[in-house]
């Protein structure tokens, strides 16, 4: 497929692969976190890890927004749903997520009206067929996701639409990052940068990576091409003693991000005093909830929720995982009592998180394996 | 630290659990139960194989293998729920036919005799049920088969989506070769008849809920008469086959490969897809090799009977495209693996969510 397969060329991924290995430091070893779920998959779906050298360890980090979400706000979001008045719509990959008393899925078969869509403004159209209906949209998601979500509040108030509102639990990426950064057991050396959210908060909020952690950071985009030479930037910085904060994807990212994104996501939103992370627990300022100017859309003010904070599991050891400490196999409840199946933590919940990934791929990934076929 | 134990064991005791007959811990079903991943797995394998208590019915072949008066024979029934009932390249009376004729056929049975059970929704016009009809007979008369029984029953509006239809095939087995999982060894090539995902996305982009419009259509297709002519060219070399109905191709070879302790191996760029469909794929995130087909098999033949077998495949219209995508290996036992189009490898594991329901 033209404009997609460029990006997918094995023989240059070879060429990148031994100019990365070029670079190494004999005997060092260098941890890279891709911050970003979707890197994760491209990670395992192309076997990039395949074309780097054993010394180089990619680290799988926070970025995966159904993961983070704690299980009080799937609750929350069961029992809002669980009104007979109430559609409550959602990304279909928030289904499965587990809360205290079971996922979205187990609720529709309880008997709720749970649907999925794909963008915010199918659940306003589903508002707007169903008048007799509160219509509230489960909003999930980093900054990529939040300005879909401000826009389709702006359009409901412009069309008058009153029985759609939204449960908001978009969170901001940089305080995530700065809680991994500031943890004292750290053992990561450098970032590869979330594109999508880079596409509308720019490069310039990474800075303090740079400058204060000295560890660099290089904006990667999707592809595997991209994550290599992602890397292959990444490895120059080491080699040439520098951390700066740099973009691969320029393509799409734009050092200053997308102003006009930022402006209706500013209006629309306001910053939360504190919220709760799965696995990486309460961080300041770190999601966002509907501005006062647009509180009459706030599903949190329209409805009761119970609101209860249900603590991750105490075996569970994904803060380790996140940061860098622990390899997923050295949980304590990895592949017992925690599985895919049956996760335990935000780290299985999703096959992007870092666990799951081992789980399903993680004892073959280092093995070369002879597949000429 | 005070956890002692290897990154080995940790594996060992992933690969113990994954091949563990999965138990059924849920309070209710779910859409995830009928996707045809490791949901569907554990309601079928950990709470109704125990009840029923069936060796036949354990070994969860596409059919049943009967005897009766000395003449083998394969038994096999399928409820189709598919929504919408008509779709580009096929209705909901075609699939119910071909679906039960392909579950025989890759069993190695010529289809002989067939029921059908339709369940309506009050209100259904009645030229909509003459169309199924009709094509329930047109599809079975290119099967060459007969439906010869059948039952009607009318449920309350909105208690089914214009309507079911439950299949029930019998099939008679005329030539020596055994077909089974557990005639697949290492060494073994592994063939599929065609482009996959067709159905799947035909379906998905039917619904119209995506905005997205490209020329795909349902595979649905008798693949009797392909079994037939690969029978012929390869006898005894033909090991087993699977139709990638739900879970797709990735589903039938995590199968095989637990069930015959084998590492299968197949290379990405080996494997045919129509371009709309890995570029709908791409859109939507969702990897064709586990999205449903309704007219293609996944076949695993001896190297030396592989040739034949794609020859006989090719020179047929419903294999026109077959193409030799992998092989059976010793190692990794129970797990599948694909050398990506990048240079990598991935692992391919069985679906775990649920992104089609309601495709058949």
């Amino acid at each position: 497929m033209r404009f997609v397969d460029e990006f997918r060329d094995p023989e240059l991924a070879g060429v990148l692969g031994a100019e990365i290995t070029a670079l190494c430091e004999p005997g060092r070893e260098y941890k890279i976190m891709e911050v970003c779920g979707g890197h994760t998959h491209t990670i395992y779906r192309y076997g990039v890890q395949d074309h780097l050298p054993d010394n180089i360890e990619l680290v799988h980090g926070p970025g995966c927004p159904v993961c983070v979400i704690p299980m009080g706000r799937v609750d929350d979001g069961v029992a809002i749903a669980q009104r007979d008045d109430v559609i409550l719509t959602c990304f279909g990959d928030m289904m499965r997520i587990p809360g205290g008393n079971g996922s979205f899925l187990d609720a529709n078969a309880a008997g709720a009206d749970i649907r999925m869509v794909y963008s915010p403004l199918d659940a306003l159209r589903i508002a707007r067929q169903n008048p007799d209906k509160q219509v509230v949209f489960y909003a999930i998601g980093f900054e990529t996701t939040a300005p879909s979500t401000a826009l389709t509040i702006l359009r409901a108030k412009q069309e008058g639409i009153t029985n759609f509102s939204i449960f908001c639990n978009h969170v901001t990426i940089i305080p995530a990052i700065k809680a991994i950064l500031d943890s004292p057991d750290l053992r990561l050396d450098a970032f590869l940068g979330p594109g999508h959210v880079s596409t509308v908060i720019g490069c310039r909020p990474y800075d303090f990576i740079a400058r204060q952690h000295g560890k660099p950071l290089v904006c990667a985009g999707f592809e595997p091409l991209d994550l290599l030479q992602s890397v292959y930037m990444i490895m120059k910085q080491f080699k040439e003693g520098r951390a700066e904060v740099e973009n691969q994807y320029g393509r799409v990212v734009d050092w200053d991000g997308n102003p006009r994104a930022l402006a209706v996501m500013n209006d629309v939103f306001a910053l939360r005093p504190y919220f709760e992370w799965r696995g990486l627990g309460s961080i300041a300022h770190s999601a966002l909830q509907l501005s006062s100017r647009y509180a009459d859309f706030d599903a949190e003010l329209r409805f009761e929720v119970p609101g209860v904070r249900v603590a991750d599991p105490k075996a569970c050891q994904c803060g380790e995982v996140l940061k860098g400490v622990l390899k997923p196999w050295e949980c304590k409840v990895f592949g017992t009592a925690c599985t895919p199946e049956t996760p335990i933590g935000t780290c299985m919940v999703s096959s992007e998180g870092a666990c799951a990934a081992y789980y399903n791929y993680g004892q073959y990934a280092k093995q070369r394996i002879h597949l000429e076929v | 630290m005070s956890w002692q134990i290897t990154e080995e064991e940790v594996g060992d005791r992933i690969e113990k659990m994954r091949r563990r007959r999965p138990r059924f811990i849920d309070d209710r079903i779910t859409m995830a139960h009928g996707a045809g991943g490791k949901a569907s797995r554990a309601l079928v394998e950990g709470l109704i194989l125990p009840l029923y208590d069936n060796e036949t019915l354990d070994q969860l072949g596409d059919a049943a293998p009967l005897q009766v008066g000395g003449v083998r024979m394969a038994l096999t029934t399928d409820a189709f729920v598919v929504r919408p009932i008509v779709f580009p390249g096929g209705t909901i009376g075609e699939l119910a036919v071909n679906g039960t004729v392909n579950d025989l056929a890759v069993s190695g049975a010529r289809p002989a005799a067939m029921s059908a059970a339709l369940i309506l929704e009050e209100g259904l016009t009645a030229e909509s049920l003459q169309e199924q009809v009709r094509a329930m007979a047109g599809a079975a008369e290119r099967a060459g088969v007969a439906v010869t029984a059948g039952d009607t029953k009318v449920v309350e509006r909105g208690r089914c989506d214009s309507m079911y239809i439950v299949t029930t095939g019998i099939g008679v087995i005329e030539h020596d070769v055994v077909l089974a999982p557990t005639q697949v060894r290492p060494g073994d090539k592994v063939l599929v008849s065609g482009t996959i995902g067709d159905h799947g996305v035909a379906i998905l982009l039917a619904r119209g809920e995506l905005d997205i419009e490209a020329d795909v259509r349902s595979d649905t297709q008798s693949l009797w008469p392909l079994v037939d002519a690969m029978i012929s060219a390869c006898g005894a070399g033909l090991h087993c086959m699977r139709d990638a109905t739900r879970g797709g191709v990735a589903t039938v070879l995590n199968e095989i490969a637990l069930a015959a302790e084998v590492g299968v191996i197949i290379a990405e760029d080996r494997v045919p897809m129509l371009p709309e469909v890995i570029g709908a794929g791409e859109i939507l995130g969702i990897d064709p090799l586990f999205v449903a087909n309704e007219g293609k098999l996944v076949a695993f033949v001896a190297p030396e009977a592989a040739d034949a077998a794609l020859a006989a495949m090719q020179s047929h219209p419903a294999g026109a495209k077959a193409s030799i995508i992998g092989e059976v290996r010793e190692e990794p036992p129970g797990r599948v693996l694909s050398k990506t189009a990048f240079g990598g490898h991935r692992m391919i594991d069985m679906l775990v969510g649920d992104p089609l329901p309601r495709i058949c």
